[in-house]
């Protein structure tokens, strides 16, 4: 399958300072506001959306749990927190073309009721501020996000802030720290009340399903998987970039796409996300295998495995909010262990505490950093065993060594 | 509901003065009826925020896995040619702050670095001089 653009279709004839390039924009919101609260929602249940920014939950299903919440007063949030390693699709969406996401916030507003909409901007997207603001007051100038109160919210830099309970603890004035659930934030979430937490791709998907309609929309992808997909490519490869495509295309044609030769293995989702060896890749991208947020970091035969999670369990471990113990400990055992193994200080027992914690970890966690931090170490062990193993066996050799030579 | 906006008046603290004194926190906490130490603790959570005074620029240098890919190594060693600070440090003069930072969202135009708000990508040491040049 080729690149199939929806969302990007027009991006090159769009300039992002000017409404009126947006041709055909905002007829997505004419007919969402022609049809009730509630068939807007079914058309989006009925589509399959799911979350852009990586868990993937059903975005119709969520709208309709924040509707019927009983407090009257609904809060929507755009999380453009884009921390995620190697992602980068949410910056050119709000950089080319921002009128599609206000377009669709003011719709995902419409549909569940919310008089308040954040838009959660990360600190190091400060340069798109600007930007940002005047498309909305370009909207609010043609009539659109009308008995919408939109505020953008800077963040301050926090990788975690990009997890839905430490934004709204980050709005609310607060550290970062995820949040114990139940409640859910569509229950009880922002200042305690019903809280819609949608990712900016997720969000621009909105008017063209409202405007082509569900069935359209669900001709698109898998099973479990409608619609397109934003595939951020970084690392080995001659053409990095935003690649859209039909959920459920295989990872190689994404590769070829992007001039990936020679390549060892590929990390797809981010820091956290699943590790895919030179083998296997035919998986589909799909929220049925692997997708997360669309990161595709490309590695070829030349790079070091072991030094490639080290670097990534450092970036875990200093942005985990230290509010839960299996987390904050957890990602920092593993940085010492792996920082062992890249020394060539290694022992034989690091494998097997690597994966006793990678469990503990997993289960005990409380919020999806701490739950998901063990993969690439797990998907590694599982795929390149051999590279720990050469790093250990290496580690004990150079250790006689020091024994030798100390005896002297 | 009353504290909601510590965080953008911490921001503000800091870009009045380039970082956020003691004097600043006590004086928020004192405004919202907050302990100093809840203050100091949304403060120093976040690493664009700082407690320290640092140059009148900061050079902020991606650290993660997709810039490394592309020898990211190279803008810590280029500045410290340049500028003689190491991350961390600040340069005599005051004109710049060096800091490492995780993942800035641009993996497509690696290695990439931000100055202040501005992003510079696809960076080479000469590059990356005549940047620094530009600012005074």
């Amino acid at each position: 399958m080729p690149e199939k653009k929806i969302l990007l279709k027009d991006i090159d004839k769009i300039d992002p300072g000017n409404i009126k390039s947006c041709k055909g924009g905002f007829k997505a919101l004419k007919k969402a506001l022609g049809m009730s609260p509630e068939e807007v929602i079914q058309e989006i249940k009925d589509s399959g959306l799911r979350g852009r920014g990586g868990a993937g939950f059903p975005c119709g299903v969520k709208w309709e749990m924040a509707r019927n919440a009983e407090k009257d007063e609904k809060i929507l949030i755009c999380n453009a927190d884009e921390g995620e390693v190697g992602t980068f699709k949410d910056r050119y969406l709000l950089s080319r073309n921002p009128f599609l996401l206000l377009e669709g916030i003011n719709i995902a507003a419409y549909a569940i009721g919310a008089k308040k909409a954040y838009i959660y901007l990360r600190a190091e997207y400060r340069y798109l501020l600007k930007g940002l603001e005047g498309a909305i007051a370009q909207a609010k100038e043609k009539g659109y996000l009308k008995d919408l109160d939109l505020e953008i919210q800077e963040g301050a830099g926090a990788y975690i802030c990009g997890e839905e309970s430490a934004l709204m603890n980050s709005i609310e004035g607060k550290r970062g720290e995820s949040r114990y659930r139940p409640p859910f934030p569509t229950q009880s979430g922002l200042f305690d009340k019903p809280t819609i937490i949608n990712n900016v791709e997720t969000l621009s998907n909105v008017p063209v399903i409202i405007e082509k309609g569900s069935k359209w929309y669900g001709k698109l992808g898998t099973d479990e998987s409608k619609g397109t997909k934003l595939f951020c490519v970084s690392g080995d490869v001659q053409h990095p970039g935003v690649y859209e495509m039909e959920l459920g295309s295989e990872l190689q044609e994404l590769l070829d796409l992007a001039g990936a030769e020679n390549v060892k293995w590929v990390q797809v989702g981010g820091s956290t996300g699943a590790v895919i060896p030179f083998g296997m890749f035919q998986r589909p991208l799909c929220y049925e295998t692997v997708l997360g947020s669309g990161a595709v970091m490309v590695f070829d035969a030349t790079r070091d495995v072991v030094d490639f999670v080290y670097r990534t369990l450092e970036f875990l471990n200093e942005e985990s909010c230290g509010k839960c113990t299996p987390c904050r400990e957890g990602t920092e055992v593993m940085v010492e262990i792996l920082e062992r193994l890249v020394n060539g200080d290694g022992v034989a027992e690091d494998i097997d505490i690597l994966q006793n914690l990678s469990d503990t970890m997993i289960r005990a966690s409380l919020c999806g950093l701490g739950q998901t931090a063990p993969i690439p170490v797990l998907d590694t062990l599982a795929y390149f065993r051999k590279d720990y193993e050469d790093r250990i066996s290496q580690s004990v050799f150079l250790k006689t060594l020091k024994t030798v030579n100390g005896g002297h | 509901m009353k504290n909601h906006k510590l965080l953008n008046m911490i921001k503000e603290a800091q870009s009045k003065n380039g970082y956020v004194s003691e004097e600043a926190i006590a004086q928020m906490a004192e405004t919202l009826g907050l302990p100093m130490a809840h203050v100091y603790g949304v403060t120093t959570f976040y690493s664009f925020l700082s407690t320290k005074p640092p140059g009148r620029h900061v050079i902020r240098i991606c650290k993660s896995v997709p810039c490394c890919l592309k020898d990211g190594e190279m803008m810590a060693e280029a500045i410290e040619d340049i500028l003689g600070i190491a991350p961390g440090e600040t340069s005599t003069d005051g004109r710049f702050t060096l800091e490492l930072t995780n993942c800035i969202g641009a993996c497509d135009q690696a290695p990439a670095m931000l100055v202040d708000d501005t992003l510079y990508g696809d960076l080479t040491p000469e590059k990356i001089g005549n940047i620094l040049q530009s600012f005074d």
